[in-house]
């Protein structure tokens, strides 16, 4: 065995280079370090590279006013890679290591699962910026996207005031589809509407060809589309080439935005209707000067959309419990939180108390020829978040608690 | 009756999908027994050039171009040290992919971008679009071009000799170098032909590569390690059964269907469709 | 006797005293994490490193250990009541196939016997048909695509994409604190150390050698009388077994299991740390999977936007450059300074 002695040394001279390498970075007194934990490589990228960017955005904008009790806000970026456990891994050096004030991340159910054991074990904050399925609330988490009762529901009442009542379901084979579908589909029960089928592809399926043959077959009024990334490209090209109109049968999308449009294609998407809480489009004072920075910052081809908008957010109301707690530490944000209520773009934001989530208003837009979405509709004022969906008599059981 | 019967077009326009992202393979894995994993990515490259271009009639060759060097430069740098060890290839040329993918994000993006489809394309016949129907078309004209390239010039025939006796062919006088890196250019600029047809039914973004090429290698396999013909059936069985298998059950069903029926194709025939029949003891 | 034990003794020194005692709980996490994929490394070290069969789906077997684990944690916690993705994803009583795995000498055994069961039955399959070299590479990574699929596919029963997380203690450890996972690294490195004792036993006997011959010349060790396929499917087995043992190990260490641990991509990821280790040598393949463990975390937490370069570059580089891996590098520094003593 003499071959495997030089090898032995080397692990030996690794495994001593790994203990030496662990030198503690401690934050200096006049800084508070947040973690950004997005995936910047992978097939998740293509949405999470900008929500980045947009809490970039919404740091450098604190920084600018002087930070936040008279610190100044540095970043730890991290990469998710769009693969679950490097979420946790990532998530626990943030905490463990870096011991930042809170980390701003996700996009994924699956990335926010991973990572929630961690926030609840080492009693840390994370700010979750993407619309999900709800029937969560984690007490160290706060969800600056909407729950289902913000954005499925509004998008069901949408319809039916539209008198489409026969809708087929489409989506991803992942939790988010699965369970929005599940809401849609005793939703429908309750409200005399029909669900004519309801089919799921793997994450990256690429080939619609069949599922946009059984779409057309079974005529629906309108179809619900759940499909999350590249799916969503292949998706519409084919239903757009086998014949489908928007005015015959609009696709009702829940997870694509401005950013999207322009990779799908505008001509193959254009009139289709989408729900969120957010479009560039949406007239507040807040959001004209947040689009502005945005486009100076990042380029003027740029263009905003829900989920940055929330990540945006989440800095801003993060820095705002921290101003009113005095300080950075955990329990003590958690308690000042509750209650902050601030103007954002998409329009009046609070913290609620109960779940940690956010009022916020329903929006249901119009896909532009010119990418942009236009609102056709809207919920009026903020709606509570209401994830277990309690108030909703319906959806008794959904929960399973 | 009719959703049953629709299956059967769309079925064989799934195979020609196929068929085009296999073509190039059945030239770098099948005739020279090279395992490249970047071929996914020069699939890529190629939609990426109809991006740049703007324009599907003029990016076909400017794909096949694109591809064709890129594979030419990672065979002279990089391929050409290993032949005769395919599975350190296949590692070798992962690596590669890797690369090619986070340099496809830092030069275009991570967001997908949009190729315009040709006005000429839009509306179709029956069930089959238009752009299914190019597709297909191209898929047989890249065979027949292939095949007459194969059996009717003598590069090709120089390939076919190098195939099947790579030191007799050196000692009649072939350089096997050369034909190797023509070999290679064509099989990656078929890839980036590919690419240019997937734009019209799929994303274009820097995970492209990675939706196709599990499925690309399948086809290969099933069909027969530098069998044509054997690509060709066994890229329309395949296409017809996840189509059919799709329509019964879900596209997730169906796909592992589809991989259970190449494992257990596999048992029945281990070298794939068709054989190359050789004395050669391994 | 005693110099040849030497490196050994050295490193497992190294790795059960000094690690724990110098390294903080988050990095210590980290290396037995490594350390687990250093025993997956270990098999494949072993089937393809000295039986030529470059398996593509060592993922498979690594999920099957994982999930057995999971599901045991989350039956414990659950006391008699349903694991927390069922109650989101709509289940209102227990599979049946969860019902034994309640039972820890079931769920332990499983974690190891599901593998060895499966690649007994597949390599018994293949090896019988001669499937070889690529086409077996290739089967081994369709596996690996259906078996994810296959996972996400079945929510209720599974978690689906998001996998089973969330899991608090294990035979009543808690498994937040940091004096559990201390141990569970102890396991891990110790289970590490006995496993690559036993195959560097295994590959010394006269098994150790069929399995080096089938490699080079299969249709030879036919001609002999032997039955090569007898041998692989045993070597395959024992790295599906050891991959089995590695998924185990690695739910309560990194507190996740997850399709994404076991397609396609994170299988080639192990093969390619092999063959940057070396994959002719044992230990390379131990190594390759520790250094390459700890170069994704290193380039990922400096870079955190162009990582994949680094990671990348490392690859293509140690393949083109030193062909045989790290391994091979030490051993050529090590035979010249022992040829420049000898003159």
């Amino acid at each position: 065995m003499r071959i495997s002695r030089p090898i032995l040394s080397a692990l030996l001279v690794m495994a001593l280079a790994a203990c030496g390498s662990d030198a503690e970075t401690a934050a200096s007194s006049n800084e508070i370090k947040v973690g950004l934990l997005h995936s910047l490589s992978g097939t998740m990228a293509i949405s999470e590279v900008t929500v980045r960017d947009a809490e970039l955005l919404a740091i450098e904008e604190i920084n600018n006013a002087g930070g936040v009790l008279g610190k100044k806000i540095v970043p730890v970026v991290e990469d998710g890679a769009s693969d679950w456990p490097t979420f946790a891994e990532k998530a626990t050096k943030l905490v463990r290591q870096d011991k930042v004030a809170a980390v701003f991340g996700g996009w994924t159910s699956a990335s926010r699962k991973a990572m929630l054991p961690v926030f609840e074990r080492y009693k840390a904050l994370l700010w979750y910026p993407v619309q999900y399925e709800g029937l969560e609330s984690s007490p160290y988490i706060f969800y600056t996207g909407a729950t289902t009762n913000q954005q499925i529901i509004p998008g069901l009442d949408y319809l039916k005031e539209q008198g489409r009542n026969r809708i087929f379901l489409v989506g991803s084979d992942y939790v988010f589809p699965r369970t929005a579908n599940k809401i849609i589909k005793a939703y429908a029960a309750a409200n005399g509407m029909e669900i004519l089928g309801e089919e799921y592809t793997p994450l990256g399926h690429t080939e619609y060809s069949t599922l946009v043959n059984k779409v057309m077959q079974a005529e629906p009024d309108a179809v619900f589309n759940t499909l999350n990334g590249d799916s969503n490209v292949a998706f519409f090209k084919q239903l757009k080439s086998a014949g489908a109109t928007a005015e015959s049968m609009p696709v009702l999308s829940v997870s694509i935005a401005e950013e999207e449009v322009t990779g799908i294609g505008v001509e193959n998407i254009a009139g289709h209707p989408v729900a969120w809480n957010y479009y560039q489009t949406t007239e507040t004072p807040a959001n004209e000067a947040f689009v502005k920075a945005f486009k100076a910052k990042y380029g003027q081809n740029k263009v905003t959309s829900d989920p940055m908008q929330a990540g945006y957010n989440a800095v801003h109301l993060w820095a705002e419990a921290v101003k009113k707690a005095g300080t950075t530490e955990v329990e003590a944000v958690k308690k000042a939180a509750p209650g902050i209520a601030l103007d954002r773009p998409e329009g009046k934001v609070t913290i609620d108390g109960d779940n940690q989530h956010m009022y916020k208003t329903a929006r249901i837009g119009i896909i532009q020829p010119d990418g942009l979405i236009e609102q056709v509709w809207d919920s009026g004022e903020p709606i509570k978040p209401d994830p277990y969906l309690e108030g909703y008599p319906w959806a008794a059981g959904l929960a399973g608690q | 009756m009719t959703a049953f019967l629709n299956q059967l077009p769309i079925g064989l326009s799934i195979g020609a999908v196929l068929m085009l992202i296999a073509l190039g393979l059945t030239f770098t894995f099948g005739q020279m027994g090279v395992i490249n994993m970047a071929h996914g990515e020069f699939i890529m490259a190629g939609a990426y050039t109809a991006f740049l271009l703007q324009d599907m009639v003029l990016a076909l060759p400017a794909a096949f171009l694109v591809a064709g060097v890129m594979g030419l430069i990672l065979e002279r740098s990089a391929i050409r040290h290993f032949y005769g060890r395919p599975l350190d290839t296949l590692l070798l040329t992962w690596g590669v992919s890797l690369v090619l993918q986070q340099l496809a994000r830092d030069l275009f993006g991570a967001p997908n971008v949009q190729v315009p489809a040709p006005a000429w394309l839009s509306g179709g016949v029956g069930i089959l679009p238009y752009n299914r129907l190019f597709i297909m078309g191209l898929a047989v004209a890249g065979v027949v071009a292939v095949w007459l390239y194969l059996t009717r010039t003598g590069l090709g025939r120089r390939t076919q000799a190098v195939v099947q006796n790579r030191q007799l062919a050196a000692t009649s006088g072939i350089d096997t170098g050369r034909v190797d890196m023509l070999t290679f250019f064509i099989g990656s600029g078929l890839a980036g032909v590919a690419g240019v047809a997937l734009t019209l039914i799929g994303p274009v973004g820097p995970a492209l590569g990675t939706y196709y090429i599990v499925d690309a290698f399948l086809v290969v396999v099933a069909g027969g390690l530098g069998q044509l013909r054997g690509a060709v059936l066994a890229a329309l069985g395949l296409g017809l059964l996840n189509s059919y298998a799709e329509f019964w059950s879900d596209a997730s069903l169906a796909k592992v269907i589809v991989l259970a029926a190449v494992i257990a194709f596999l048992q029945v025939r281990p070298q794939g469709l068709f054989v190359l029949r050789s004395r050669v003891l391994t | 006797m005693i110099r040849r034990h030497l490196p050994f003794a050295a490193v497992a020194v190294v790795a059960l005293v000094a690690a724990p005692l110098l390294l903080e709980p988050f990095r210590l996490g980290l290396l037995a994490k490594y350390l687990c994929y250093a025993i997956v490394a270990l098999g494949i070290g072993l089937a393809w490193g000295k039986g030529g069969m470059l398996t593509l789906g060592q993922g498979v077997f690594f999920g099957l250990g994982g999930y057995s684990m999971a599901m045991y944690l989350k039956l414990t916690e659950a006391e008699g009541g349903l694991p927390d993705f069922m109650v989101w994803s709509g289940v209102e009583e227990l599979p049946a196939l969860w019902v034994p795995f309640a039972n820890p000498v079931f769920a332990m055994s499983m974690a190891v016997l599901g593998p060895v069961i499966l690649a007994v039955v597949l390599g018994t399959l293949v090896f019988r048909q001669r499937v070889r070299g690529a086409y077996f590479a290739i089967l081994t990574q369709a596996l690996a695509a259906a078996m994810v699929i296959l996972l996400v596919g079945q929510q209720g029963l599974t978690g689906g994409t998001n996998g089973m997380t969330n899991f608090f203690e294990l035979f009543g450890q808690d498994l937040a604190e940091d004096s559990t996972q201390r141990g569970l690294y102890l396991v891990v490195a110790g289970v590490l150390g006995v496993l690559y004792l036993g195959t560097r036993q295994l590959v010394n006997s006269r098994y150790g050698r069929l399995l080096v011959a089938v490699r080079d010349g299969e249709d030879r060790v036919r001609f002999l009388g032997y039955d090569p396929a007898l041998v692989k499917t045993v070597t395959f087995a024992a790295s599906a077994g050891m991959a089995g043992l590695a998924g185990a190990l690695f739910v309560p260490v990194v507190g996740i299991i997850s399709p994404a641990l076991l397609g396609v991509v994170p299988s080639l990821e192990l093969v390619v740390a092999v063959a940057v280790g070396g994959r002719h040598v044992l230990a390379g393949a131990v190594l390759g999977a520790v250094v390459m463990g700890y170069a994704k975390t290193a380039f990922s937490e400096q870079f955190a936007d162009g990582w994949l370069y680094l990671q990348g570059a490392l690859f293509i580089l140690v393949m083109t450059l030193a062909s045989k891996g790290i391994a091979g590098v030490a051993q050529t520094v090590a035979g010249r300074l022992r040829s420049a003593r000898a003159t």
